[in-house]
């Protein structure tokens, strides 16, 4: 049941474009994880990865490794991510292990149209963090 | 310890030097046994709360009935005095305390069955959260894992460096100059759309380079053949 929806999400955000003009291709990733790539034109280098479990729909952008973060900078930097996670829409930032990233839940029946309007604002959101917080990258 | 810190303790990860690793696989094992633990937690606890409404259900009727007997046993007393009967009506009001302390004592066992029943509820409601909250964990690392090995053996597409994904800063960098580029490319387009007619447009924009004008009656009966023998 899930795989179909997955598949749906799929085609339903490929070969679209946004009221704004953002040109979206996407396609179905399988392996141990099904999920959508979504790359958007112009930002093919932060894709949109969606996944479907039982209850929720996720949406995530990565953003840098620990390894890109300036150690002198580090406290500095997850402060300012937990402050900006407060006003930022939709989205929220997170941390998946060395990973950090950019990620937003919906329910699992969220029509194409709130899909797609959660990955636009996903991206817009990761484009407007990475230039925020590039200071405290090394 | 609760779910929760179970949870916590697996999300903190141990990420390798070279950042290979994204969590700690064994704590990702043991949360995922946590998951199908309690989701079997949470359908037996369901099952109970069917067994245990249907069971009140059978509490609330019990009380029912005896408030309907006892009032239609202060009935008959009534009637037993109208008639003068006092030894009828005292036997009367014997069986009526009867029922109402079996009253009474259902009633406080309805009251037990409803609190129960409130408390199960929750529990449930909480199980619910805790499963809904490990399920996201294991998604999002099981997601991470998948797409950072695939960025691993698609080695620096990007970058041109070592580095297993292309630098963020740099990325963004490379989008603002694409997006530069378009909105550049606009602009000229539309400059070229004001100072000349039609002819001469097509070349401007071809002396420019956002367009190729490779464009000919042999070229697009070429690509239309193409098209058809695979049969799109």
């Amino acid at each position: 049941m899930g795989n179909e929806k997955i598949q749906i999400i799929a085609k339903g955000l490929n070969n679209v474009t946004t009221e704004e003009g953002l040109m979206l291709a996407s396609e179905m990733v399988t392996g141990e994880v099904d999920m959508v790539k979504v790359e958007i034109q112009d930002r093919e280098e932060f894709p949109v990865f969606i996944t479907m479990d039982e209850d929720q729909i996720l949406c995530i952008t990565y953003l840098w490794k620990e390894n890109e973060v300036n150690t002198d900078k580090r406290i500095e930097l997850l402060e300012a991510m937990l402050t900006m996670n407060v006003p930022m829409p939709l989205s929220s930032f997170g941390k998946v292990g060395n990973q950090y990233l950019t990620f937003g839940a919906m329910g699992i029946n969220s029509s194409i149209e709130e899909i797609l309007n959660e990955v636009i604002v996903l991206s817009d959101n990761t484009l407007n963090a990475v230039e925020a917080f590039q200071d405290f990258l090394k | 310890m609760s779910i929760w810190n179970k949870l916590f303790t697996a999300v903190r990860g141990s990420a390798t030097e070279a950042g290979e690793a994204i969590v700690d696989n064994q704590a990702i094992r043991i949360l995922d046994q946590e998951m199908r633990d309690a989701r079997k937690s949470l359908n037996e606890a369901k099952g109970n709360l069917t067994t245990v409404i249907a069971e009140k259900m059978g509490i609330e009727r019990k009380v029912s009935e005896l408030k309907s007997q006892l009032k239609e046993h202060e009935g008959y007393t009534a009637q037993a005095l109208d008639k003068g009967d006092e030894g009828l009506a005292l036997e009367i009001a014997g069986k009526i305390a009867g029922f109402s302390n079996d009253l009474e004592a259902q009633e406080k066992l309805l009251e037990g069955y409803i609190a129960n029943i409130s408390q199960l509820k929750q529990t449930i409601a909480g199980t619910d959260r805790n499963i809904k909250a490990m399920e996201r964990e294991i998604s999002m690392v099981k997601t991470t894992e998948a797409v950072q090995k695939a960025n691993v053996t698609a080695t620096a597409k990007f970058s041109g460096t070592d580095s297993a994904m292309g630098r963020a800063t740099e990325s963004l960098e490379r989008i603002k100059a694409k997006q530069q580029k378009r909105s550049d490319q606009t602009k000229a387009t539309m400059e070229f759309q004001k100072e000349s007619n039609g002819g001469d447009l097509q070349a401007k924009l071809k002396a420019a380079g956002i367009v190729s004008g490779d464009e000919s009656a042999k070229s697009v009966l070429e690509r239309i053949k193409a098209g058809k023998s695979t049969g799109n």
